[in-house]
């Protein structure tokens, strides 16, 4: 695959090819010595002693073959070591922990470098998908009476407020707010859905978590304050979504109550659900039934099975 | 006589080793991430002519429920991917090497004469060249090909930061638009990839042994005109235009 050294020299350095050289001036015997580089020779060029018979040359090729075919074989051995090694490392939720520090690492310079306030695309109405595809009912398999649905609110600023277990019209007194934005499912499809409901932004500030300094809680000027995560759960915990204050807060992450102008059915997630379109679907997750605020991150469904749980957009 | 010839530098003989095992790992894991929603076909009007992919193909090649694990190693490969591609670019860029692989204006020509010459229709022997024109357009479309997959790529991974690239697929290709437009230049592009290779494959067994062993120590035994022993010369490493080659040189 390469000549003798590359590993300790650039690729294209010309100390690589001297050892060429060496190789060539040995195959070709006593007879023929090679001249010396040029001066100005570009340091691509290699002496190639040019009046060495058919037999030396092909010599010297075998000799540079059998090198570069060695050096082959260290690279095929070490690109199925590395492979092995990959595969059989310990398991972190559901991969081994080299694949789950890259998702991480990714997520970092994602955080880092992109503007998470960014808003994603918005359409016209009419662009709706008229028909919602429906997609997943885990955690909603219990029998569910709507009637009896209470919201429950966990890790809030005031202990001992009456808002730990609120009811859908506490949710509808938030400004209402309608927007059409495109789900991404994780498995590949996408679509245009109309969401209606409130901002997961104006139910925090209504209900604010406690904070980290334990100053009082002031979601629009100070977030840094805030606990680092949102955790929400279907009523029965069947299934769990985590995520970060940051996307929380984005002006696009909605309490869901409503889906094309009219009432959330139960299997689009009725009484309440998010929808998060700076997410995978994954994350939208139906039938709320607790919100938790914490500075631990919340449980995943679908991280705890390999996927990457920032799975931001 | 023959002699010895420089043919591929080792920066682009590590380029090309390294990009295959991480393109074919792109491939496989996007095959486990394409399992779980693959809609693509041939269709002409409402006729299906061919599906990806029949069900028994996942099953054979072990490719269902597997979508975790795809994502998982398509997320970190594709930085071997991206940086290999974009080192290789660098290194044509600045050792010249590009004057052997970009198409000029007697490409074209050249290209279809080494078609008519591959399918035995035309007699006369290929230019004696590093690359042939058929080979400059193969080798080219193949970088502007893996350019398309980063871009689309990218507006797979983060539609919203790169919403702006998605919008420009909004025209629509082939009648599909946005995101979903992404998906399918994406998937399109993998095609091509397999075809490419396909015909790779079979121009290299063609091309011979010397031609390939040149892939991996970067020389080639060439046949030269006359027995005369020539005092030393230099040979150039890049391999010139004008410098003899041997036959075999224009086919892979």
């Amino acid at each position: 695959m390469s000549e003798e050294r590359n590993e300790e020299q650039p690729p294209h350095d010309a100390s690589g090819n001297d050892a060429i050289a060496e190789a060539t001036g040995t195959a070709g015997g006593t007879e023929h010595v090679a001249s010396a580089p040029r001066e100005d020779a570009p340091h691509t060029e290699i002496n190639i002693d040019a009046a060495a018979s058919d037999a030396e040359v092909e010599a010297q090729m075998r000799r540079l073959s059998r090198r570069s075919f060695l050096w082959g074989a260290v690279a095929v051995g070490t690109g199925f070591g590395g492979w092995r090694w990959l595969v059989t490392r310990r398991p972190d939720d559901g991969i081994p922990w080299p694949f789950r520090r890259a998702l991480q690492f990714n997520e970092e310079l994602g955080r880092d470098f992109f503007k998470t306030t960014r808003l994603a695309p918005t359409f016209a109405p009419a662009q709706a998908a008229a028909i919602p595809r429906v997609n997943g009912a885990i955690g909603m398999e219990d029998e569910f009476d709507p009637k009896e649905w209470r919201l429950n609110v966990e890790g809030l600023a005031d202990e001992e407020a009456p808002e730990k277990e609120l009811t859908l019209a506490h949710i509808k007194s938030l400004p209402r707010v309608e927007m059409v934005t495109e789900l991404k499912c994780i498995e590949g499809w996408s679509m245009i859905v109309r969401w209606g409901g409130a901002r997961l932004s104006d139910f925090i500030a209504k209900y604010p978590p406690a904070t980290r300094s334990g100053d009082a809680p002031d979601v629009r000027r100070k977030p840094e304050d805030l606990p680092g995560f949102v955790g929400m759960a279907t009523p029965d915990g069947g299934y769990y979504v985590g995520l970060d204050m940051e996307s929380a807060l984005h002006p696009q992450t909605l309490l869901c109550y409503e889906m094309n102008g009219k009432p959330l059915t139960p299997e689009h997630g009725a009484p309440l659900r998010l929808a998060i379109p700076v997410k995978y679907g994954t994350k939208s997750i139906k039938r709320i039934g607790v919100i938790r605020f914490s500075d631990r991150r919340p449980a995943d469904y679908w991280a705890e099975q390999g996927y990457d749980y920032y799975s931001g957009h | 006589m023959k002699r010895l010839e420089k043919k591929h530098p080792l920066a682009i003989r590590w380029f090309h080793w390294i990009n295959f095992p991480v393109l074919m790992v792109m491939i496989w894991s996007g095959l486990l991430i394409y399992w779980a929603n693959d809609v693509y076909g041939v269709r002409i009007g409402s006729r299906s002519l061919f599906q990806f992919f029949p069900d028994a193909f996942y099953k054979k090649f072990n490719l269902e429920s597997r979508l975790a694990e795809g994502m998982a190693w398509h997320f970190l490969f594709m930085w071997i991917f991206a940086i290999n591609g974009l080192l290789y670019v660098i290194y044509t860029a600045v050792s010249g090497e590009w004057r052997h692989l970009l198409p000029n204006r007697n490409t074209l020509r050249e290209a279809w004469q080494v078609v008519l010459h591959d399918l035995r229709i035309r007699r006369q022997p290929l230019p004696r060249r590093k690359f042939n024109g058929a080979q400059q357009i193969a080798y080219t479309s193949v970088i502007v090909m893996g350019l398309g997959s980063l871009l689309t790529g990218l507006a797979i991974y983060k539609p919203i930061q790169f919403a702006w690239l998605t919008a420009f697929l909004n025209g629509g290709v082939l009648g599909v638009t946005g995101y979903n437009a992404a998906r399918f230049l994406h998937f399109w592009l993998t095609v091509g990839y397999c075809l490419f290779f396909l015909i790779h494959v079979a121009q290299v067994a063609r091309a011979g042994w010397n031609n390939f062993r040149a892939m991996i120590t970067g020389y080639e035994v060439v046949q030269v005109e006359g027995d005369a022993p020539q005092p030393t010369r230099t040979a150039k490493a890049s391999g010139d235009a004008v410098s003899p080659a041997t036959p075999e040189a224009g086919a892979a």
